[in-house]
């Protein structure tokens, strides 16, 4: 190759590796702010902060949604089947939101460690099927990932 | 072997073998765009959680993988075109950049439109829509900085410069969703492993996404002719064309 563009060759390399460097040292530093939210586990453990608005964000536990009869306040716990936080809202809920189905509360922690939710979004996988696959799969004691239950 | 690449150098030539590229795949691009859509929208099952909201993903999966692709198609002709200074990649890397920022737009707005119904909002600022956003300002940043410049030549190597220092941010797009928690979900297509989306479903998602990239080649090579055009419209075979269009 001609010296010259070897020349240019090398500082093209040279500015894809060290932008390259410096972004990922960026993003290294910022890594708990590029998360959108805590898992109940951090939590738990108390390195979210109380007072402050954050966003918990985990699975909906099965049999802990508890709904008013007369209002649209209603209590669950995110999990991520190591540790939970319990959770109250009252307002509207995206269609999708539901037990066993994955969620993220954005609100204020309180000293008890009750999530007082002021918004509350679904956060769905990666899984697509038909109903009738999603049926069998029910019935035929395999989870969607493949796994027996 | 050789020549046909060193004639793809020369402007009257690409801009030739482009029009023949062009008079097939434009047709079959618009047949498989068309024909993926109604297979996806019509003959494919809803979801078992999302019904038919989720057809969606016909449109913005493959956005969204053809934006990220052609960013590579841009900084790598602005290398080439730093590196060996071949005017014609320069022409790629400007014909490229319109038509990425194009998707990426399509994907962030079919996101927002998809988000509401699902996840109960139209933006978050999570990593995955975050670093997305900044490919399409990326995009944007390179047709600016391009039309910054009077000195045509300096414009291509700031931009062929600012693409190949934002070409960090797709690797960051691509694995925002397995590096961070967010509100988007990780891919369902997997290039190691079973996908996590039906046979049924996936089948016209792929052929979205081939169609999606023949459309981008499409609309790169119709942009390079008309860039071919603007650049050698004082030349003699430029002249030509005018002239035969003219008569027509």
């Amino acid at each position: 190759m001609h010296p010259v563009r070897k020349q240019r060759l090398y500082l093209v390399l040279f500015v894809a590796l060290f932008s390259s460097a410096a972004i990922g040292l960026i993003t290294y530093a910022l890594r708990g702010n590029i998360n959108l939210f805590y898992p109940p586990t951090e939590v738990v453990s108390g390195e979210a902060p109380i007072g402050q608005s954050i966003r918990v964000g985990g699975m909906v536990e099965e049999g802990s949604l508890l709904r008013a009869d007369d209002s649209l306040a209603i209590s669950f716990t995110l999990t991520d089947y190591q540790a939970s936080v319990p959770v109250v809202y009252s307002g509207i809920l995206p269609d999708l939101f539901g037990e066993g189905q994955g969620a993220v509360a954005s609100g204020v922690l309180s000293d008890e460690g009750v999530l007082q939710a002021t918004e509350i979004l679904a956060k769905h996988d990666e899984n697509y099927m038909p109903p009738e696959v999603a049926y069998a799969l029910e019935n035929s004691g395999y989870d969607k990932k493949g796994k027996t239950k | 072997m050789w020549t046909f690449f060193h004639k793809l150098g020369s402007p009257p030539w690409l801009y030739a073998i482009a029009g023949v590229v062009l008079r097939w795949l434009l047709p079959i691009t618009l047949i498989a765009l068309v024909g993926g859509m109604i297979w996806g929208v019509l003959f494919t099952a809803p979801d078992f959680r999302q019904g038919n909201s989720y057809r969606i993903i016909y449109v913005h999966v493959p956005a969204a993988v053809v934006a990220l692709a052609g960013y590579y198609v841009m900084a790598i002709a602005g290398a080439v075109s730093l590196i060996w200074r071949i005017k014609m990649a320069d022409v790629v890397m400007k014909a490229a950049a319109p038509v990425g920022a194009a998707l990426a737009f399509i994907a962030l707005f079919t996101g927002a439109v998809w988000g509401k119904p699902t996840w109960g909002t139209w933006w978050v600022w999570d990593a995955r829509i975050t670093s997305m956003l900044i490919l399409l300002f990326l995009y944007l940043g390179v047709i600016a900085l391009y039309e910054a410049f009077d000195n045509k030549e300096a414009a291509g190597k700031a931009c062929a410069v600012l693409s190949l220092v934002g070409m960090v941010n797709i690797p960051i797009i691509y694995k925002s969703v397995d590096w961070w928690y967010s509100l988007h979900q990780p891919a369902s297509i997997k290039f190691t492993g079973e996908s996590t989306i039906d046979p049924s479903m996936l089948y016209p998602l792929l052929l979205m996404i081939a169609a999606f990239y023949a459309l981008f080649t499409c609309c790169l090579l119709m942009n390079m002719r008309a860039e071919l055009l603007q650049r050698e419209s004082r030349t003699q075979w430029v002249k030509k064309i005018a002239a035969k269009e003219g008569k027509r």
